[in-house]
């Protein structure tokens, strides 16, 4: 895997050299090209500040004046993020949310990245029939969007597999925190495609010989993967991680789906987007609470950056 | 009943009761691979590491695939064929239609503005002084949710009467310019357009950060020589820079078409699918869940199926090419 970010080190000879008048038509253009960045910069940034800006003000000034004027009357309070955290369950109760959200990503970020693991050393490294066929099939199944897998599963969940009449597999019929398992199996699913290709593209890469001399001293593959490869593959197993992570963090749609929207299992998402639509005036909940649920995935982002570069870079789709 | 810690203990232990039998399975899993019959060839061993992964995908991909495709040739609660009425009536129903016509109004233009704003800052802050630090802030859209994002927007696009101060930032710079404030998500088909806008605020960050890798791969050497020959900015980038990174345009353009195609959340944030405004995903979603007509539901889930193979096919051919060049 390359390194995120090779940058040859600009020397004199590659920068602009010429004559008097191509070096002020290089600074004109240098010029304006640093005010398109400028401007793109400004605009990426502005609607992100204005919600973090205006989580931190009084209701009453959310809802009367915008956000800018707060540069002119500064007045900040944290009581937006106690009503949306803590508060009634009408404002929010996101806490709990917040709670639903970790047992959701944390686990499904476990059983990915180890299924994808012991999944991709198989296809890379262990000699059996149709291994290859297993590959490419593994391989177009990135392509199936969600939507196609949802219906099926869902009927799998609620009534169970009848097949002939005869009932194979029965209703589930979670309550409680048990419920999570339902969110956790299809999250799962839909992260294995590109878990195990990320994972094939990495551990294959191994050189061979080393793992030969393993196989020679009689090492089986147990203890090759434990032993030898899961150290090597540290980088990859961390950006996938992340990736599964977030993904899992930021999705709405599985969650609506299989979480429903009920203060025991729902995540934020769920949440948010439900206030979004039945409370879209209260901006104080709405901006303390979306950035509640920013809060997780942007120190991820700002720790972990380097591998989260590594990881887009490796190929990130996401069916 | 607000929020207590007590109520919130059984989900982090079913949280760590969850991830430990994981681990102990595995663990398991990892000594009984050893301990197996020994064979020629890896029989036993394939099947412990590859076995639950694919187990899974059978489940919860293959037959649901399969499954999804006949449910698509049956009436909404899956008792009887109806041949290819659901198809028919997706694309004769006038409400399918403006969904069908805004998915392609999608398509065509988030990617491209996507693409083209990535490409066009990765250029702009090649070797800048502060490049790090502002490819940070364009790329930082892609760590936040759609649904953070959506909210985002919605509060820039907030519309208050006229008379009183605006407190979104799109109408009060309409204000400022002179006019009047608008209810931007209500008026199609504006709407569309700026619901657009919040997907390309997030992707032009990946299309930004994949190119500009792409940029800094181009030899030096090439880059040197044509400065010598005295090329000016515009021409390196027509001349040298588009035609050495044009595959990653390729690939990145796919890329976003394909998570076009299924965009869902921002939709269902910022207007619910109302005022026009609706997508494939969106009213999948509508027809299969809330209106239990899963024979409809399917079929919007194929028809968005087959619009995402081709494009997937290119990637694959083009990656494959790539693979044989280098």
């Amino acid at each position: 895997m390359s390194s995120p970010d090779p940058r040859p080190p600009a020397t004199a000879a590659t920068r602009p050299r010429g004559t008097a008048v191509g070096r002020v038509g290089a600074r004109l253009s240098t010029r304006a090209a640093s005010a398109v960045a400028v401007v793109i910069a400004v605009l990426w940034t502005v609607p992100t500040a204005g919600l973090l800006i205006s989580s931190f003000r009084p209701e009453q000034q959310i809802k009367t004046t915008g956000w800018w004027t707060f540069f002119t009357s500064p007045e900040t309070t944290l009581r937006n993020y106690q009503e949306v955290l803590f508060g009634r369950p009408s404002s929010g109760q996101l806490a709990s949310y917040f709670i639903n959200s970790f047992s959701i990503a944390v686990p499904t970020m476990v059983f990915v990245v180890t299924l994808a693991a012991l999944a991709a050393y198989a296809l890379a490294w262990m000699d059996f029939p149709g291994r290859d066929w297993i590959f490419v099939g593994i391989f177009a199944l990135q392509v199936v969007p969600l939507q196609m897998a949802l219906v099926p599963l869902l009927t799998l969940f609620s009534q169970g597999l009848v097949v002939g009449g005869v009932q194979v597999l029965p209703a589930w019929d979670l309550q409680g925190a048990f419920q999570f398992t339902q969110v956790w199996i299809p999250h799962t699913i839909f992260g294995l495609p590109l878990g195990i290709f990320l994972m094939h593209n990495f551990i294959s890469q191994l050189p061979r010989s080393l793992i030969d001399a393993a196989r020679v001293d009689g090492a089986g593959h147990g203890q090759i993967f434990r032993s030898i490869v899961l150290p090597l593959t540290v980088p990859a197993l961390v950006s996938l991680s992340i990736f599964q992570f977030l993904w899992v963090w930021n999705d709405l749609l599985v969650a609506l789906i299989f979480a429903g929207g009920s203060v025991e299992v729902a995540p934020l998402t769920a949440r948010l987007a439900e206030m979004a639509g039945t409370r879209g005036n209260e901006w104080q909940r709405l901006t303390a609470g979306a950035f509640v649920s920013m809060v997780v995935p942007l120190i991820v982002f700002f720790s972990l950056q380097r591998y989260f570069v590594r990881g887009l870079l490796a190929g990130s789709m996401k069916g | 009943m607000g929020f207590d810690i007590l109520l919130e203990l059984p989900k982090l232990l079913w949280l760590v009761i969850g991830i430990a039998a994981f681990m102990a399975v595995i663990g398991v899993l990892l000594v009984l691979v050893d301990r197996g019959p020994k064979t020629r060839r890896d029989h036993w061993q394939a099947l412990c590491f590859l076995g639950p992964a694919a187990l899974l995908l059978l489940v919860g991909l293959v037959y649901p695939v399969i499954r999804t495709t006949f449910l698509s040739f049956m009436n909404g609660p899956s008792t009887a064929w109806v041949g290819f009425d659901n198809y028919v009536w997706m694309f004769t129903q006038p409400e399918i239609l403006v969904v069908l016509g805004n998915t392609l109004l999608w398509v065509l233009l988030a990617p491209l503005l996507a693409t083209g704003i990535g490409l066009t800052y990765a250029v702009l802050v090649d070797r800048a002084r502060y490049e790090s630090f502002a490819k940070s802030l364009i790329f930082l859209p892609m760590a936040i949710s759609f649904v953070g994002a959506g909210i985002i927007w919605k509060f820039v696009y907030a519309y208050r009467q006229a008379e009183t101060d605006q407190i979104g930032l799109l109408n009060q710079a309409v204000v400022w310019a002179g006019g009047e404030p608008r209810q931007w998500l209500l008026e199609g088909p504006l709407n569309t357009l700026l619901l657009i806008v919040v997907l390309v605020w997030i992707q032009a960050g990946f299309a930004m950060v994949v190119q500009s890798a792409a940029i800094k791969a181009i030899p030096a050497e090439l880059v040197e020589a044509a400065r010598i020959d005295g090329v000016n900015g515009w021409q390196l980038f027509w001349h040298i820079t588009l035609p050495s990174i044009w595959p990653t345009v390729m690939v990145v353009l796919i890329t976003i078409s394909v998570q076009t195609l299924k965009v869902f959340d921002i939709v269902r944030t910022m207007t619910g699918g109302n005022f026009d405004t609706s997508v494939m995903a969106n009213e999948m979603y509508n027809q299969a869940f809330r209106y239990n007509e899963y024979g409809k539901g399917s079929a919007l889930a194929v028809f968005l199926f087959v619009l995402v193979v081709p494009l997937v096919a290119v990637q694959i051919r083009n990656n494959r090419r790539s693979r044989e060049t280098q």
